[in-house]
């Protein structure tokens, strides 16, 4: 069976939260470039002409593009056959997360209690993280650093069936017109639909981890998408609020299942800087995919 | 768009009423960092009558909290953090003499009714600009809270510090007139 160590778990880990934080993805530049072309507003061509140079000065000087680089939300795939040794997955994870984000000079941004002791916990573990079981041998991690500006902004809405398109459309349309200019526009929208009222809130937040601007697979998804990012932009928010033409880069949705009485929708926003790393560990050594 | 005005702190009330929404503004000065924990212990020290552990007379927050400066660095990225969260706050200290704010995103009736009332600007930066943000800051030191980590107030000098006056004394609104312009009704 195939091995993988938890150091080199905790290795991979550490270096994707620091490249994650000052490495924009490509992709998301480019989203962020068109939209630049776009805009016509003049506040809003302001905010994105900044936008972009900051995303360079970041890359080039190798510093954090956003001073809120978020909890470490951690998606892990693990292959079925693939045994981990040298301790727990969690513990590797978390050490990753305490070395990049001390080593790399991040925010720690983590408190230890929510309610009654919001101390920061100095390392910002523990992270979040989400463990799927897969078919193979390999090890897949993926990080999105969650910064809270954007994360603030989401909403969750248990639906009737009877509500159906519509009333999906008319409940992110609206979540965005809510969310306004606080969770740093232009975003990505992550939106989950079905499963139950957990399913769906998880499902927004991995339909972010999606490579950014990548279509749905399935047509009539990927149909909606493109009508809801159609009269999103329609709410003239625009970059930063000031209004403009541009208020989402991307609209990204995840469905499953659901039960015969129910249709939970669930929209995660994702600012700007919508950051993320992954790597593939085959147990002898990995590929990084940006 | 407009010409830069070049403003030097502190930020009077004369000076501020020179101020229109809009207006693309460079600060140098000194100005103080004060997100969501900063302000509670403010508010609570005002409620209780105790002097808060900085002057707020004619002073600037700026709702912001760095990550670590590198070796060799006054600071890390430093870009807004959003405002709205501080908006059950802000009034209190604006009748304390605030005259300025610097964040990202909209702002309450009550902050904009108490800024029009007392005096003050509200100033929005490019939230996730942080890196950018961080070259016009030439010095930082916690001032007050240290054990807060990164939300503990820092006195930051900066220079030409970038940023717009979205909403200015006399309430006078970007977020809602530049949504108003862009927004397409079918």
């Amino acid at each position: 069976m195939k091995q993988v160590t938890t150091e080199k778990i905790t290795e991979a880990v550490r270096e994707l939260c620091i490249d994650a934080a000052n490495d924009l993805p490509h992709e998301v530049e480019g989203l962020i470039q068109q939209a630049a072309k776009e805009e016509e507003s003049e506040f809003g061509k302001y905010s994105l002409e900044k936008i972009e140079k900051n995303i360079k000065v970041a890359r080039d000087e190798n510093v954090p593009m956003c001073q809120d680089t978020g909890v470490a939300v951690v998606f892990v795939e693990v292959g079925q056959d693939v045994h981990i040794v040298g301790g727990a997955l969690t513990d590797a994870i978390n050490e990753g997360v305490r070395q990049g984000y001390t080593d790399g000079y991040l925010r720690k941004s983590v408190v230890k209690d929510p309610v009654f002791e919001r101390v920061n916990t100095g390392d910002n573990t523990p992270a979040l993280i989400h463990t799927d079981i897969v078919p193979g041998d390999n090890v897949k991690i993926q990080i999105l650093p969650k910064g809270a500006g954007s994360e603030n902004m989401g909403f969750l809405k248990m639906l009737k069936p009877a509500d159906g398109l519509e009333g999906i459309k008319g409940f992110v349309v609206d979540s965005l017109a809510k969310a306004g200019g606080n969770p740093c526009p232009p975003v990505i929208v992550g939106v989950g639909i079905g499963g139950t009222m957990d399913k769906s809130a998880f499902l927004s937040k991995k339909a972010l981890s999606r490579t950014a601007g990548e279509p749905h697979p399935d047509p009539r998804y990927r149909q909606l998408e493109e009508e809801l990012l159609e009269e999103i932009n329609k709410l003239g928010i625009g970059p930063q609020g000031f209004g403009g033409k541009v208020t989402a880069l991307a609209v990204h949705i995840e469905a499953y299942p659901t039960h015969i009485a129910t249709l939970p929708v669930s929209v995660n926003l994702n600012c700007h800087a919508a950051r993320h790393k992954e790597i593939t560990l085959t147990g002898e050594g990995g590929t990084i995919n940006v | 768009m407009s010409n830069v005005k070049s403003i030097t702190l502190p930020l009077t009330k004369e000076k501020l009423k020179d101020l229109k929404c809009g207006d693309r503004v460079s600060l140098s000065g000194v100005i103080y960092t004060a997100r969501d924990a900063a302000h509670k212990n403010i508010v609570t020290d005002l409620v209780e009558g105790n002097e808060p552990p900085i002057s707020l007379e004619n002073q600037i927050v700026y709702y912001a909290g760095p990550t670590p400066p590198k070796p060799g660095k006054v600071i890390g990225s430093c870009g807004p953090t959003t405002s709205s969260r501080m908006d059950s706050y802000s009034p209190r200290l604006i009748e304390k003499g605030l005259t300025g704010m610097i964040g990202k995103g909209p702002r309450s009736k009550e902050v904009i009714d108490a800024m029009v009332e007392h005096s003050a600007v509200y100033f929005a930066a490019i939230g996730g600009a942080a890196a950018l943000i961080a070259d016009s800051v030439k010095s930082a030191e916690v001032v007050a809270y240290d054990d807060l980590g990164p939300e503990a107030i820092r006195k930051l000098e900066v220079e030409d510090y970038p940023c717009i006056v979205a909403i200015d004394s006399e309430g006078n609104n970007l977020y809602e007139l530049g949504v108003e312009q862009y927004k397409v009704v079918d």
